[in-house]
């Protein structure tokens, strides 16, 4: 049984990761119409940014965790001013050869500088314990993250559904045509979105320094699951894309303990799911049909 | 005058070889060194994955090789043009391939170097025997070069998973803890490291209480499903075994910490590891982990005097691969000037049964039977943090294999 919870606990803290990967690119891609293949690259930015702040100006985690994601969504912003929003009234394709090079230039960049080996980062002390849940112990930095992310995510729900703001960029996700007939500025909106999901992009990074490795492909590696989840919560759904990716985490947990005689199985387990939502429910599980045009 | 008395004698051994039936097409013309000077190519991984144990800074080695070696003899030398080819193969096989056909046909390279990852190790080999051009790995870890894809070309210099199973698996059983967990990467390197290392702690008498293949790769960077598994098993490993490389095995170790597995009891050993893995991971990290190692640049005062030279070149001090390379470089040199030629047979004639000293083949012998080039190898323990004293000066050698130990016996499937 408590090797159950464990499992549990861990696959929730995995899906936290993809929950904030997943939010991020979900308001971007329902804003901009934009899948921001770059958005694995952010990730990558955060983390490594971290360990620069830390091992060349001694910064700290705490402080990090506060300067990464506003740098980055300032960098995102100011990415989006200059060549994204170009892309917007065009074919699909131009943007994902535009984002798909912006990682490549990003990952090129952090390898030419700090190669390709992982950087050290160590868990802050004040989190380097461990909690006992009385059936088991469980370090407390993933106490912590599962928290932090769960209140991010509760804190983004609470400002999109109770706030003018909020109601605006919803409004704009799911109809930016009918939003605009009412009068609402779309376009003022974008950029900030933009530097928004970004910014997301870049605390999940730091906050993943201490526990994986940094290295300036680590966000390549986990980018792909990240998509299947956004297609399983549905396309521009915020709410699915953090529902899909705790549950993906979970699912992923799952088959690694208990199929693990079956690896091909724990291996591609996402992405059978991911086929079994789409024959289902084509617009993924919390997506509508866009409407015609 | 020494000139043409060169070209003379050049001309005499050329004749004498052609003469014994053993010249090719490759020994014709009129001189003993094809295009009048040797070169060397180093093809390895230079930017990718295993571009910081080797890549760039193999080739520093191997120009620092044939400095060593046109010091020592001076105007006495075969040659004095002594030049490196490099190429990046990223660690693909057809790339590899291709780049080693360059190499041979295109860039006139004698001897080529290196060429990390086993699939595009065994690609090179099967190129080398085709062209008949000689081929020294280092960076691979299969014992196929020594066993079913063996030729008369292809010498396997620096280490192989025998190696690392045998040491590691054998030392750790006998002296730390006789159950084993181990955990590998479910694709080719890690099946074949978890079977060698099931064998090996088998044979010293411990027991493998529990495996499993994690998925390779392994997207979500979490491995804390098999590390709660760990102790929990019946009986408790003494030991969790980690096959994984590079970057997943930074993610095994952080998390190895983040469940305080040392403290449950649970050791931690790792397959294959280089001094740059330690680096990266900071010692703190894996303090007492145990594992193989090839060759320590802190071991005594003949390799520390090579690491100073090596860091002054390039900056850090140098893993087992860097050490390797120099090494077969430079022998390969010896060979050539003692053979008067650089013509392959006769320069693998000279090499097979040789025993060799130097920096980094201690008490080394290159095998005849299947061109394993065997040599002392070392069980090596991470310091704790506090007896870390210097930069880079991070394990102590508990243990040194010695050399008729290290590597398996020649194999039944090797056929020169």
């Amino acid at each position: 049984m408590s090797g159950f919870a464990q499992n549990t606990f861990n696959g929730l803290v995995s899906g936290a990761f993809y929950a904030l990967l997943a939010l991020g690119l979900a308001v971007i891609f329902g804003m901009l119409r934009v899948v921001n293949f770059a958005h694995g690259a952010f990730y990558m930015l955060g983390a490594f940014g971290a360990y620069v702040l830390l091992s060349e100006a001694g910064v700290p985690f705490w402080a990090a965790l506060v300067i990464m994601p506003v740098g980055l969504g300032l960098l995102g912003m100011a990415l989006e001013r200059a060549v994204i929003h170009r892309l917007t009234k065009l074919d699909p394709l131009y943007n994902f050869l535009l984002t798909f090079g912006l990682t490549l230039i990003l990952q090129d960049l952090v390898k030419l500088r700090y190669g390709v080996q992982s950087s050290p980062y160590e868990t802050p002390s004040l989190l380097s314990g461990s909690v006992n849940f009385g059936l088991f112990d469980f370090p407390t930095y993933r106490v912590f993250i599962l928290g932090f992310a769960v209140l991010l995510c509760v804190a983004v729900w609470w400002v999109l559904t109770r706030t003018r703001i909020g109601m605006v960029v919803r409004a704009s996700t799911e109809r930016p045509d009918l939003t605009r007939a009412f009068g609402i500025d779309v376009g003022r909106w974008v950029t900030p979105v933009f530097g928004f999901g970004i910014g997301l992009a870049g605390l999940a990074g730091v906050l993943a320094a201490p526990m994986r490795a940094v290295n300036p492909l680590m966000g390549a590696d986990l980018i792909i699951v990240v998509f299947a989840v956004v297609v399983i919560g549905g396309l521009g759904s915020i709410f699915g894309s953090v529902a899909a990716g705790f549950g993906i985490g979970l699912v992923q947990a799952w088959g690694e303990a208990y199929l693990s005689n079956f690896p091909l199985v724990s291996q591609t387990i996402v992405f059978v799911v991911m086929a079994g939502v789409l024959l289902w429910r084509p617009a993924g599980l919390f997506g509508r049909e866009e409407a015609p045009a | 005058m020494r000139r043409t008395m060169g070209v003379a004698a050049a001309s005499a051994v050329v004749v004498l070889v052609a003469g014994c039936g053993g010249g090719g097409p490759q020994s014709s013309g009129d001189q003993k060194l094809t295009g009048d000077k040797i070169v060397l190519g180093v093809l390895n991984d230079q930017s990718g994955a295993y571009s910081e144990l080797s890549g760039k800074n193999s080739v520093a080695a191997v120009e620092m090789a044939i400095a060593d070696f046109t010091a020592k003899y001076g105007d006495k030398a075969v040659t004095t043009d002594i030049t490196v080819e490099t190429a990046d193969h990223q660690n693909k096989p057809d790339v590899a391939n291709s780049k080693a056909q360059e190499m041979y046909d295109r860039k006139g390279v004698d001897l080529i170097l290196d060429v990390p990852t086993s699939s595009a190790a065994l690609k090179v080999a099967d190129v080398a025997k085709e062209k008949k051009k000689l081929y020294f790995n280092i960076g691979a870890a299969t014992t196929d070069l020594t066993g079913k894809s063996c030729n008369k070309y292809t010498f396997h210099y620096a280490y192989d998973t025998y190696m690392l199973a045998n040491g590691t698996g054998k030392t750790t059983t006998e002296q730390i803890g006789k159950n084993w967990y181990i955990l590998y990467p479910n694709y080719a390197f890690g099946q074949d490291m978890e079977k060698s290392f099931s064998t090996a702690i088998t044979a010293a008498g411990g027991t493998v209480v529990g495996k499993d293949g994690a998925p390779f790769p392994n997207t979500s960077g979490d491995f804390s499903t098999f590390l709660l598994k760990a102790p929990n098993l019946n009986p408790k490993p003494d030991v969790l075994g980690t096959m994984q490389a590079g970057a997943e095995l930074v993610n095994v170790v952080k998390q190895y910490n983040e469940f305080k597995l040392r403290d449950k009891g649970v050791g931690l050993a790792v397959g294959l590891m280089f001094l740059t893995d330690i680096h990266s991971l900071t010692p703190a990290a894996l303090a007492g982990t145990t594992y193989t190692d090839a060759w320590y640049w802190n071991f005594d005062a003949k390799n520390r005097e090579f690491a100073d030279r090596f860091q002054q070149k390039v900056g850090t001090r140098p893993t087992f691969a860097h050490a390797a390379n120099y090494s077969a470089a430079l022998q390969y040199l010896e060979a050539v000037q003692a053979a008067g030629t650089d013509d392959a047979d006769a320069v693998v004639k000279g090499l097979e049964g040789k025993t060799v000293e130097d920096v980094f083949l201690r008490n080394g012998k290159i095998r005849a039977e299947d061109h394993r080039v065997v040599h002392d190898a070392y069980l090596a323990q991470v310091k704790p943090q506090a007896e870390v004293a210097e930069p880079w000066d991070y394990v102590k050698v508990l243990k040194t294999i010695p050399a008729a130990e290290a590597f398996r016996a020649p194999s039944a499937d090797c056929k020169l």
